[in-house]
């Protein structure tokens, strides 16, 4: 994992695992070159993700996690990017299971994936207005019970009466 | 406190037509239907029997694991990871301990190794028991799923006296494990162990592998090409299926899984049938292991002892100093994670559960990432459904083996 | 949650208690009812599991008559919802049990269908019973099978001091059983 080609990209290593940090606009380039160089052949993208850290500028951090099945070996693939303009290339157009995992990484945090074909909520409503894994979200939420079941309650109503 | 917005309902929302006026109808399967393993919704787009367009709906069961680990530590998080992948809670817990540890940069010795494994292929038969037993419940044959209920209870059984709850146990802790294997387990596992090929054999396989009906339902069903399989992600048997040899166990192993002797079963084609016929050998295969381990099962500490992560003994606790603060540190914060993120998988019977931890130094983890094997596999669905007729999609749903818990978090 | 109905006092030839006549009807329509009690297992996550091992052969729910799971809600009479309840599903939830005849019984098996249970987080609703009346809540995570089982007894108890036969004789809103 030491020797990376590319220059000016240095390389680090935690506990056996290596990682490198990259500028966003050249992440869809470094993916590329790791997944089809046939020395690398990363050809198995595990993971995007996220993280948050609000006092820090950039605040967002996506991270690639891929594998090599030739190498049998992982990677890590960072970048960062900033509130203002939460915006980092989709992975889309090399793996298609990117897709999901970066609707997800949108849904949780705000981040958004340019080049993404359908780009929007996976887990929470689709008309919730909170990314819930941001720092300042709390954990037990900004509704409480009452107004949930209301809104709840307004739904099973209305559907029951529009049949849509 | 904001008030909720006015939108229309999710359960209502327009999935549009792909052309106008064409006849289709949309088939709303879900959230709660009988072969949809859990909560999962699908709008499907038919034409007459056949699906044209498949859209899941996924976060019915979405629980917030994920903020949840970074308000509660390490420790407190190991009960929630049972109720991921609740088919097999126990190797949830051994991958998030696993994790934990590679973080805290800690070595478990091998006694502790080998019960983790013996637990972790007692899940795998446990959750591909029930990961059958359902599908052929959904295919249609329902004395499977009565039979692998009967193995599971046998499994239940064993964790019971391991652990103290049948199903949600919670056992092993970052460091290693919370108690030790009571007396006779061992050669109770083993006899079970011993027996079980013979009887999935009776149970199952004579029942349904050459059972002309299940081969007709399942043979060419859900086909999945290598290279689809690669590029969406999938894991598990699922992967395996289509023809693509990466087990963790054997590409990059742990625990000691390379001293164990044990085949990985790989499918041909890439339809149900062989994502069946990989589950049905790899229970097989994981009876092997259990024997294996059992046979060459280390003594010596279950834990690692330097009284930074893992409880001392009780009766240093009782008399000396030092442990006393060290039971109290471990008790009212947990074990620390250093500043540092790893990124840790294993092979789960779904898939290859994955936890990406950012420490930040204290004993809460600053970002705790479950890549979760069924919401990857999953995502394949919108690719794999169309072309299905609907009967076809109860089986190919049922042979993805995916559990909502795992998939939502 | 449910609305409240009030029986008028009818001064007349049935006393309040029915007679002997209406017990014995009564004691017939409740046995009948008890002992084909069909859930509706809404099973969200693990307790799911658990319904399913009461299901199996070694706890064997046909016993008391109700292994009979329709996932339809016209055809079912209890609905046994197994599991945690977000807020996004707490919309199916309520529409299913809104869709289920009279009689109809909702059982919380599980702490998280009775409270939220361990997840005090922001997609989880804490308990059930926020959008639907419970009759029973069982406890556990996941409850053993065993208590399981206690809560149907518990629910053909209650069936027993049931009173249907007022509702159909009177064809007035008799208090069911169900708030």
């Amino acid at each position: 994992m030491e020797a990376f080609p590319d220059a000016g990209i240095e390389a680090r290593e935690f506990r056996g695992q290596w990682w490198i940090d990259v500028p966003r606009e050249r992440v869809l380039d470094v993916l590329r070159l790791l997944k089809e160089d046939p020395d690398l052949g990363f050809v198995f993208l595990n993971d995007v993700t996220c993280t948050d850290h609000p006092e820090e500028e950039p605040r967002f951090r996506v991270v690639w996690v891929l594998t090599s099945f030739s190498r049998k070996e992982r990677f890590r693939v960072r970048t960062r990017c900033p509130e203002e303009d939460p915006v980092v290339p989709s992975a889309t157009p090399l793996w298609a299971g990117a897709d999901w995992l970066e609707r997800e990484a949108f849904d949780m945090f705000g981040v958004k994936f340019a080049g993404h074909p359908d780009l929007r909520r996976i887990l929470m409503p689709e008309d919730f207005d909170a990314f819930p894994l941001r720092k300042e979200f709390p954990m037990e939420g900004t509704r409480s019970d009452r107004q949930w079941a209301k809104w709840v309650l307004e739904r099973a109503r209305r559907t029951e009466e529009g049949r849509p | 406190m904001s008030a909720p917005p006015e939108a229309p309902s999710p359960l209502a929302r327009r999935v549009e037509r792909s052309v106008e006026d064409s006849g289709r109808i949309f088939l709303n399967m879900g959230p709660s239907h009988p072969s949809t393993h859990g909560v999962l919704r699908i709008v499907l787009e038919l034409d007459g029997e056949t699906v044209v367009r498949a859209e899941p709906d996924i976060g019915y069961l979405h629980r917030g694991m994920e903020k949840i680990a970074e308000t509660y530590g390490f420790t407190k998080f190991i009960p929630y990871t049972d109720r991921m992948d609740y088919l097999a809670p126990i190797a949830n817990n051994i991958a998030v301990c696993t994790a934990a540890e590679v973080l805290m940069g800690i070595d478990l010795p091998p006694r502790a190794k080998a019960i983790r494994v013996v637990c972790a292929e007692l899940g795998r038969i446990s959750s591909h028991l029930l990961g059958l037993g359902a599908f052929a419940m959904d295919v249609g044959a329902l004395t499977v799923f009565l039979y692998c209920f009967r193995e599971r209870e046998t499994i239940y059984n064993f964790m019971e006296s391991l652990t103290g709850a049948r199903f949600t146990v919670s056992y092993p802790r970052v460091g290693g494990l919370s108690r030790d294997m009571p007396e006779g387990w061992a050669d109770a596992v083993r006899r079970f162990a011993e027996g079980l090929p013979a009887r999935v054999d009776r149970d199952i396989e004579r029942l349904l592998t050459r059972n002309r009906i299940w081969i007709d339902r399942l043979q060419g069903v859900g086909t999945i090409p290598r290279e689809v399989a690669i590029s969406y992600g999938l894991t598990g048997p699922n992967l395996r299926g289509s023809g693509v040899e990466w087990d963790l166990r054997k590409e990059m192993p742990y625990f000691g899984y390379e001293q164990y002797e044990f085949d990985v079963p790989v499918g041909t084609k890439g339809d149900a049938y062989d994502r069946y016929l990989c589950r049905v050998e790899e229970i097989k295969e994981s009876a092997r292991i259990i024997r294996q381990a059992l046979e060459r099962m280390p003594s010596g500490p279950i834990s690692v002892g330097d009284g930074k992560t893992f409880l001392p003994p009780k009766e240093k606790v009782m008399t000396r100093m030092e442990e006393l603060i060290h039971q109290f540190m471990i008790v009212t914060e947990g074990p620390k994670a250093p500043v540092g993120e790893i990124f840790w998988a294993h092979e789960n019977p779904k898939g290859e559960l994955g936890f990406y931890i950012v420490g930040d130094g204290t004993a809460r983890p600053y970002r705790l990432r479950m890549r979760a094997p069924s919401f990857v596999n999953l995502s394949i669905l919108p690719w794999l459904l169309p072309g299905a007729m609907i009967s076809d999609t109860v089986a190919i749903l049922a042979s993805l083996d995916f559990v909502m818990g795992e998939c939502d978090r | 949650m449910a609305d409240r109905r009030v029986t008028p006092v009818h001064v007349g030839e049935f006393q309040e208690e029915g007679g002997v006549v209406l017990t014995s009807v009564d004691a017939v329509i409740n046995w009948a009812r008890k002992n084909s009690i069909w859930p509706l297992p809404l099973g969200l996550s693990c307790c799911a599991i658990e319904f399913m091992a009461v299901a199996a052969s070694r706890f064997d729910m046909a016993r008391f008559g109700a292994e009979v799971a329709r996932f339809s809600p016209r055809q079912a009479d209890l609905m046994l919802v197994a599991g945690t309840l977000t807020y996004k599903m707490g919309e199916a939830c309520r529409r299913l049990y809104d869709q289920m005849a009279e009689p109809r019984w909702v059982i919380a098996m599980g702490a998280c269908a009775a409270s939220g249970g361990m997840f005090r987080s922001y997609p989880v609703m804490q308990g059930i019973d926020h959008i639907v009346p419970v009759d029973f809540y069982i406890p556990g995570c996941p409850p053993r099978p065993e208590a399981v089982l206690q809560s149907i007894m518990a629910l053909q108890k209650k069936i027993e001091k049931d009173s249907p036969s007022r509702q159909i004789l009177r064809r007035t809103a008799a208090p069911v059983a169900t708030e």
